[in-house]
């Protein structure tokens, strides 16, 4: 954690941003190896392929569109705001004084909803992943949500510079151009992904479907798959890449997982149940509630992974 | 005192503050949006490490139920933030968005010079 802090600071301090972009990267990666050690492994899974690996893309993209240098701030303003953060900081802290120590499994926040969560749900559900099981069936509105957030982001993305106007400015940077010719060039980097990509397909498809017995889900399979993909266009070519998911696809696999997602709420209500309630689309509640999870599961890996893709897409495209 | 008695304590709760107070940092000093961006990201994640830090069981294991284990971390907040991770990565691609445009319009993105700008007659 320490490291983390280390990071952080860098980052406030450097100038070049593309190094910013890096060190972004390196610290989503330590972040997501503490998930791994406070037992958050579902988290860690996300955040490595988001945080390392998506995020990162964007950063870039951005910075081949517009500049790769920040502008000197004024000492004045930044004073302030130190005196500003620090006092800030001194009143978080005294907050956490109040806060139960680390790993005390006596603290407030276990001795709820949790312990429910953990004795039900295998019986309920039958799935052993209690991450899994809270995010689809108990806490399923929540999900249902963020889905429909990460779909309204995406949509806003493509309306905001979806379709690229006539006579705007836009001033090429070689840089990164050539960075990405190099990068097209290089052997060894084209048989090792040709080599790595179908496995990291396979691997998205695994952590899918087998999300409910061990850490996974759809939103990691969403990210990973995406991941697999932009590692594709990266190394060959938009254009390529382009013919083998067009993008009407992504647009369309977009709002099919949203409506999935939905729509598993709805058969449900019409088969007697509530909205989301899973237990009667089988006849036997366990069965429902297990088949219920993988339908949305499927829905909300179908919506990242065509978010995702539609984004990167649409950065991409800017540049030419 | 109580606080220092035993490692870790509430050393992680204070880097958590840290990693938040440099994020806010950035994000109200800098004039630069992608920095700002990147500021708020790392505010985001100092977030995220703080409901992790709370879920966790000292001895526990992680939320997958299996034969043999008793102890288990909270899995509600690994569900929160493993949601806010996509989304937070959904907003910040939105965010990036807008600071393109932004470039697009004022051929900059520096906030101070698009404010000049602005002003202008």
């Amino acid at each position: 954690m320490g490291f983390m802090a280390v990071i952080g600071f860098a980052v406030a301090r450097l100038r070049n941003l593309f190094a910013v972009v890096m060190l972004t990267g390196i610290f989503s990666l330590t972040a997501a190896m503490l998930y791994v050690v406070l037992d958050a492994v579902d988290v860690a899974f996300t955040e490595a392929a988001v945080g390392a690996g998506i995020s990162t893309v964007l950063l870039l993209s951005t910075l081949a569109l517009t500049t790769s240098e920040e502008k000197t701030v004024n000492a004045g303003d930044s004073h302030w705001a130190l005196a500003l953060v620090v006092a800030t900081g001194c009143v978080l802290v005294y907050g956490t004084l109040d806060m139960p120590p680390f790993g005390d499994p006596t603290a407030a926040i276990h001795n709820y909803v949790a312990p429910y969560y953990l004795e039900k749900s295998g019986a309920q559900t039958g799935i052993p992943n209690v991450v899994t099981s809270i995010l689809a069936s108990y806490r399923g509105y929540d999900t249902l949500g963020e889905v429909f957030v990460i779909f309204t982001a995406s949509v806003g993305v493509l309306l905001i510079i979806g379709r690229p106007k006539f006579g705007r400015r836009r001033t090429h940077r070689f840089a990164a151009g050539e960075l990405r010719d190099s990068m097209r060039q290089n052997v060894i980097l084209r048989v090792v992904s040709k080599l790595l990509i179908p496995f990291i397909m396979v691997f998205a498809l695994y952590v899918q479907w087998h999300g409910d017995f061990g850490p996974g889900g759809g939103f990691q399979a969403g990210v990973i798959f995406a991941a697999g993909y932009i590692l594709y266009t990266l190394i060959f070519d938009v254009d390529t890449a382009r013919m083998v998911v067009p993008a009407v696809a992504t647009r369309l696999c977009l709002g099919l997982g949203v409506l999935l997602y939905a729509g598993v709420g709805v058969v449900s209500l019409l088969m007697g149940g509530d909205f989301l309630d899973y237990s009667v689309l089988a006849d036997d509640p366990v069965k429902g509630q297990h088949l219920g999870i993988l339908l949305i599961e499927f829905g909300v890996g179908l919506t990242v992974a065509a978010a995702m893709i539609a984004i990167f897409f649409t950065f991409a495209r800017q540049e030419r | 005192m109580h606080y220092f008695g035993e490692f870790p304590g509430l050393i992680n709760y204070w880097i958590v503050v840290v990693l938040m107070m440099t994020g806010f940092y950035i994000v109200i000093a800098h004039k630069n949006l992608v920095k700002k961006i990147v500021g708020l990201n790392i505010f985001q994640v100092s977030v995220f490490v703080f409901f992790i830090t709370m879920a966790k069981i000292k001895d526990g294991s992680a939320p997958i139920l299996a034969d043999g284990i008793t102890t288990y971390s909270n899995p509600l907040p690994h569900v929160l933030i493993l949601t806010a991770i996509v989304v937070g990565v959904a907003t910040t691609a939105l965010g990036l968005a807008l600071v393109v445009r932004i470039r697009d319009a004022y051929g900059t993105i520096e906030d101070d010079e698009i404010e000049a700008q602005e002003n202008e007659p």
